[in-house]
């Protein structure tokens, strides 16, 4: 049903969105946890620059990334002299970019399930023995498992649809970069590539809704697992 | 074992202070709501810290000017209000949170013990969610046991019971009281849980 060249294009695809979300995973918790339990100067600043790939045109978001992780940019010059890599026109800066575009949508899923947590809950561990991280890690963390697995699927499935700053920082090279919206977009240009335009939107969608039913899942599994054995 | 309490905390515009000794028994802490007396047995747990004063079990100091000691160090077991039980956790898995960390030397009581004590044996296997107040309300009495603590903070325990459930919890309760010997802080704004359940009776609040 698919060629080989599709194949490549989904297997990239689920490649630089699992490596984006994952590695996005912690960062976007400590910073929901960190906007949801403190208060101090800059966080409101903190809080708009999270929400900043949000608002901004893609194109924008990855000019930014184009000039911070460029040969002469501070983040790609400190890559280049430490670790000898660049990201220009690799598959890790597709994932950079999607991670990026994802991170605020993960932030904003963890962030409603930690300000949610109960914190006397929290209280009632430390009286029973709990230090601060065994609390963390038996109370907080396990109660804000819903919106951690929300926060995965929403993610990754930004991340497999990001096109706007994948394709200005890292451009659209086949086998490397482009992946299925990027695809999409060069079939289109290509006269009689109509079939393989439909073939990768029906697997955007596909893709998108399994995770879409996937989370719902998850979220149902670890929320209505307390519920079902009411009574 | 005497305890030794000394405190006094501003929140907001209210001033909360307290000073008394409590012996073995039930200690009531006695007052109109609002007067502070959740505020004083969340000083004595670690939760809230006073502003000056002291807290002294036997002679082993909890707080004062130098020392103040987390939540964790502190041997004060304390029944909420609200059960507060972990939603995530099964009944079994409540009972033996604290009774898992504590060191081995602390504990005085079996999850069998205190399990047979409570006669919540066949709620085990359920989830909090699923269980009646005063089922709720005796797991959190077994788990703060199971900690092993030297004495024992009650806040309003029997507030969001029926008069049934009351009284069987006011039996678990003199129980402690009478055979395990646990020290109470007991916190009520009810005159006749006092009269029945009171060692003595320390007014907050005046």
């Amino acid at each position: 049903m698919l060629s080989a060249e599709e194949w490549g294009i989904v297997a990239l695809s689920l490649k630089v969105g699992g490596v984006a979300v994952l590695a996005t995973l912690p960062i976007a918790f400590a910073l929901a946890w960190v906007l949801a339990r403190h208060r101090f100067p800059g966080r409101v600043v903190l809080d708009a620059l999270v929400h900043l790939p949000l608002v901004l045109p893609p194109v924008v978001t990855g000019w930014l990334l184009l000039i911070a992780f460029g040969p002469f940019g501070p983040a790609g010059r400190w890559l280049e002299s430490w670790f000898g890599v660049s990201l220009m026109f690799r598959w890790t800066g597709a994932a950079v970019a999607a991670a990026i575009m994802a991170l605020p949508l993960m932030v904003r899923a963890m962030r409603l399930s930690i300000e949610g947590i109960d914190r006397r809950l929290e209280g009632a561990a430390r009286t029973l023995g709990a230090s601060p991280w065994h609390s963390f890690w038996t109370i907080s963390l396990p109660l804000a498992l819903p919106g951690i697995l929300a926060a995965l699927v929403l993610g990754f499935a930004r991340s497999i649809g990001e096109f706007g700053a994948t394709i200005t920082f890292v451009s659209n090279i086949p086998g490397e970069t482009r992946t299925l919206p990027l695809a999409i977009y060069s079939a289109l240009q290509v006269p009689g590539g109509e079939a393989m335009v439909t073939r990768l939107a029906l697997l955007s969608v596909a893709l998108s809704l399994g995770a879409l039913i996937l989370s719902e899942w998850l979220v149902r599994r670890t929320h209505g697992e307390r519920q079902r054995h009411g009574d | 074992m005497a305890i030794d309490i000394d405190v006094a905390r501003r929140l907001g515009d209210r001033s909360i202070a307290a000073r008394f000794t409590a012996g073995p028994g039930l200690t009531a802490l006695f007052g109109p709501s609002g007067a502070g007396k959740t505020s004083i047995l969340n000083m004595v747990a670690g939760l809230l810290r006073p502003d000056r004063g002291h807290i002294r079990i036997g002679d082993r100091t909890l707080f004062d000017g130098a020392i103040d000691l987390p939540p964790e160090a502190r041997r004060v077991g304390y029944v909420f209000q609200d059960g507060r039980l972990f939603p995530h956790r099964r009944v079994r898995a409540n009972l033996t949170y604290g009774h898992d960390i504590v060191p081995s030397a602390n504990r005085w009581m079996t999850l069998d013990e205190a399990v047979q004590f409570l006669g919540i044996g066949h709620l085990l296997d359920r989830w909090p969610h699923s269980l009646s107040g005063g089922e709720a309300q005796r797991v959190a009495i077994g788990r703060a046991l199971l900690a092993g603590p030297e004495i024992l903070l009650m806040d309003e325990p029997l507030s969001s019971l029926d008069t049934a459930r009351r009284s069987d919890i006011m039996v678990v309760i003199e129980r402690i009281r009478d055979e395990l010997k646990l020290p109470i802080l007991y916190v009520s704004h009810d005159r006749a849980e006092i009269d029945r359940l009171a060692t003595s009776v320390v007014e907050i609040g005046e």
